[in-house]
């Protein structure tokens, strides 16, 4: 189950920062629980958006850790863009957050 | 019996003609990428193999290219990681790690004003090298550095 995300974008001098928390497990399908192997379970895409254009696509693996966190930074910015973050992972679930740059 | 023959060497000849085409480019990725995972790269088990599979085999090493990271993670389930480029028109990065199972832990593609900047947490198993390699007109920069590792990462 994809629980909430938490996000928070701020100017600083010449960028904007956006931060991201996605609550995931993150599972590596390498780890056993009484000797079963707990299924990989990770997410796969990461999308970031300024104002509906899509600035960073990630792809990622199990190698990334338990919940997630990421920065990125854009050039530039104002107050008040809007910063749309969405992810999908292996087994098709997915999350989008979004806000507007403190 | 004879045609069910001819249908699976025609399904066989279809699928690898569009792998010919994504690996020479003829296809553009842009579209492609949104909702694709580059599954061949990541389950590459060996670290050169994950860079041909991001077609970044003919990675030079450049100082250019940043990696900031703990010398020592005491915990290898979050070693925090934070790598840029400052190789001009960088358009993506990726980060491996040499030593894991699966050694490639992410590609992120910049575009539109995003700065090829990215912090992120990574598990890393045992202690390793982690390579990140930034792709800049169609070619490829890389710095390395060591962790070490003291509570591996794959447990969870």
């Amino acid at each position: 189950m994809p629980g909430p995300m938490k996000i928070r974008a701020t100017v600083h001098d010449g960028y904007t920062d956006i931060r991201v928390l996605m609550n995931h497990p993150m599972e590596t399908g390498q780890r056993k629980v009484d000797g079963k192997p707990v299924p990989a379970h990770f997410i796969q895409n990461v999308t970031v958006k300024v104002n509906g254009k899509t600035v960073v696509e990630g792809q990622i693996s199990q190698a990334i850790s338990r919940n997630p966190v990421f920065s990125f930074r854009v050039k530039g910015g104002n107050k008040g863009d809007k910063i749309h973050i969405g992810w999908t992972d292996n087994k098709g679930e997915s999350n989008q957050t979004e806000t507007a740059v403190a | 019996m004879d045609e069910g023959r001819r249908f699976v060497l025609r399904g066989a000849g279809a699928t690898s003609a569009l792998a010919a085409a994504l690996a020479a480019g003829l296809l553009r990725p842009e579209r492609v990428l949104a909702a694709t995972w580059n599954k061949a790269a990541f389950a590459a088990k060996d670290p050169a193999d994950a860079l041909k599979s991001i077609g970044a085999s003919d990675a030079v090493d450049s100082s250019d290219v940043m990696l900031d990271l703990p010398e020592i993670a005491e915990n290898g389930a979050v070693v925090p990681i934070e790598v840029s480029s400052k190789v001009p028109g960088t358009t993506s990065i990726a980060v491996l790690i040499e030593k894991n199972p699966f050694p490639l832990a992410g590609q992120f593609t910049f575009m539109e004003g995003a700065l090829p900047y990215v912090k992120l947490n990574v598990k890393v198993g045992q202690s390793s090298r982690i390579r990140v390699v930034a792709e800049a007109g169609g070619k490829h920069y890389s710095t390395a550095k060591e962790v070490k590792v003291t509570i591996g990462g794959c447990g969870g």
